[in-house]
């Protein structure tokens, strides 16, 4: 029927008092507006810049300290400063450094509800479809906007529809699935798009599966990328005791831009060479690159299930001399569950460096810069060049699996043999 | 109607806002006359020492993508570049390049080169780029609704400023 809609059109007609359809300019209100101590500060300089009457709701605004931690030098200790007076003069809410990534906080304490609009001044914002919830990255000014008003202007998103069909094999994570569907679609394949996510093989995903996907569909350039609300959103949206839920699903006639049919069971371990997120191929076309540091954390993979991937590998084999392992637990609840289950044990043993929950080493913001010449096998979400810090490294991105495999051969392998 | 004039700087697919300003250079400081002169440094290192304020820079898909992170185009900004002409942007920088003031011009950059000399005005209902050295002309549309509102305000803080909120 001519009046389906897609999730993101739904979801933007609800926030704005309208119905709207893919194309449309508007001025939509959000629920909740997030920035990270890479964001935060210039969209407190611009906030002020715009000389407000006041602030929005300051229960609404969070600023996550997670880029920078420990802070690194007195330049970034006074960015941190400002944002904690920020939040000391009742303008907005706070987590500080160690708490966790803004990406993991935000869902675990309870801020992201099926239905919302979340802006959050870091790009994977689009996590939060997990849950659901459209979320979408946007920047510092936009940020101060929205503290000053609530609202701010969008062009509503065409679709592209992601069926999933089957099951992963052992050996497969979401991250492979992320890893393939970016290759398939490229790096700006889904520009200024919503993704949506159908099919049986959502049932089987976790939330943990389903952070994963949502995270690294910001490497297509999606502006926002949606799950359906299921059991599995249902079982999720319980531990909070929300009385009032708004699940939105698509409309059987809704009409998308292009739809991708991906088997699951067909997909093997993926690996993204340097330099582009894109360059993605089977474990087999690089299997045999020397690793020399592995990451295992950030937004994408930091969880405790990516945790439990890696610590069941390297609980049986040791470590190959002279690669270095760097682990950062998503958040201070990931890292407390980690140390309960043994994995931190695990990996102190197995020669690991276990880092603070934060952004970690991903952007060469926190301390973890790899040497030239070397490649890094990480589970993190970009491999640009210099993103780590050092333009004279590679780096090569890959599941929980794959890291610790890598880790335990020294070289890129298929996690599969490590049955 | 606004006339823009300047020689082109020529960058390929997905420079992405780390390639623009690096992380590490912004965990030392915020201060954009500071980080103009680390420019593109990562893929051209001397980028910022060739480059005259007014020059125009054109890339082909997917210009700014990457992180957020909206001090990318106020680096750029600062540079004295007002006029990005790329085959398409990433919508994040999309919406920080709109939100500074910068002009951003979607069209077909393929024949440019770097040396080439560019006159681009803007009209009301229409964009003329003229690539003088080579005699090309390609048109395209202005930004739509309150996007054209936010640019002519010359970005997001001057609109909020003089509207106090967002008009509809």
């Amino acid at each position: 029927m001519a009046t389906d809609q897609t999730i993101a059109e739904k979801i933007f007609s609800n926030h704005c008092g309208k119905t709207v359809r893919a194309g449309d300019h508007v001025v939509a209100s959000v629920d909740l507006a997030m920035a990270t101590d890479g964001s935060g500060p210039l969209a407190i300089e611009l906030f002020n810049q715009m000389d407000p009457e006041c602030i929005w709701d300051p229960q609404k605004i969070l600023m996550v300290l997670d880029h920078y931690v420990p802070c690194p030098n007195d330049k970034v200790s006074g960015l941190h400063d400002m944002i904690r007076n920020f939040h000391n003069s009742g303008r907005c809410e706070l987590f500080d450094l160690g708490e966790g990534i803004c990406h993991q906080l935000l869902p675990e304490k309870g801020y992201v509800k099926p239905g919302n609009i979340v802006v959050g001044a870091d790009s994977h914002t689009c996590s939060y479809g997990a849950f659901n919830a459209l979320g979408t990255g946007i920047g510092s000014s936009d940020l101060a906007a929205v503290m000053a008003d609530g609202k701010l202007w969008f062009k509503i998103p065409s679709s592209i529809k992601i069926r999933l069909n089957g099951q992963m094999a052992e050996g497969v994570s979401a991250k492979d699935i992320a890893l393939f569907i970016v290759g398939k679609l490229g790096a700006s394949g889904a520009n200024y798009r919503s993704i949506e996510f159908h099919g049986s093989g959502v049932e089987k995903l976790d939330m943990n599966d389903r952070m994963t996907l949502c995270n690294m569909m910001t490497e297509t350039g999606a502006k926002c990328s949606l799950m359906p609300f299921d059991k599995v959103t249902q079982s999720w949206t319980e531990s909070f005791r929300w009385t009032a839920l708004h699940a939105i699903n698509t409309d059987a006639g809704a009409l998308f831009d292009k739809v991708l049919e991906i088997n699951i069971d067909e997909i093997c371990p993926q690996i993204a060479a340097p330099h582009q997120v894109d360059n993605v191929s089977a474990v087999s076309k690089t299997e045999g690159t020397p690793i020399h540091m592995v990451v295992i954390g950030t937004c994408t993979n930091g969880r405790l299930k990516d945790l439990a991937a890696a610590a069941r590998i390297l609980k049986d084999y040791p470590k190959a001399s002279g690669v270095e392992i760097l682990i950062v637990p998503a958040s201070r609840n990931v890292y407390a569950a980690a140390i309960k289950k043994g994995y931190i044990d695990i990996f102190i043993r197995a020669g690991a460096i276990v880092l603070p929950p934060g952004c970690g080493p991903c952007c060469g913001s926190s301390a973890g810069i790899p040497s030239d010449g070397e490649n890094v096998l990480s589970t993190a979400n970009r491999n640009f060049l210099g993103r780590m810090g050092n333009v004279h490294a590679n780096i090569y991105l890959g599941s929980p699996e794959s890291a610790a495999c890598a880790a335990v051969e020294g070289k890129i392998t298929d996690p599969r043999r490590f049955g | 109607m606004d006339i823009f004039k300047g020689f082109a700087h020529k960058f390929g697919d997905d420079i992405n806002t780390d390639y623009i300003i690096s992380s590490r250079r912004k965990r030392d400081t915020l201060d954009l006359d500071v980080l103009k002169r680390y420019i593109l440094e990562d893929i051209d290192s001397g980028f910022a020492k060739r480059f005259k304020p007014r020059d125009i820079l054109v890339a082909g898909h997917n210009f700014g993508c990457g992180s957020a992170m909206e001090i990318a185009s106020l680096v750029i900004k600062a540079a004295g570049i007002d006029v990005v002409a790329a085959k398409s942007f990433s919508r994040t920088f999309y919406r920080n390049g709109i939100n500074s003031g910068l002009l951003l011009i979607e069209c077909d950059t393929g024949d440019f080169l770097t040396g080439d000399q560019l006159k681009i005005e803007i009209g009301d209902n229409r964009i003329t780029i003229h690539n003088l050295t080579q005699k090309i002309i390609r048109e395209t549309n202005p930004p739509g609704g309150i996007l054209l509102r936010i640019f002519k305000s010359g970005g997001l803080v001057n609109y909020i400023r003089e509207n106090r909120r967002f008009s509809v």
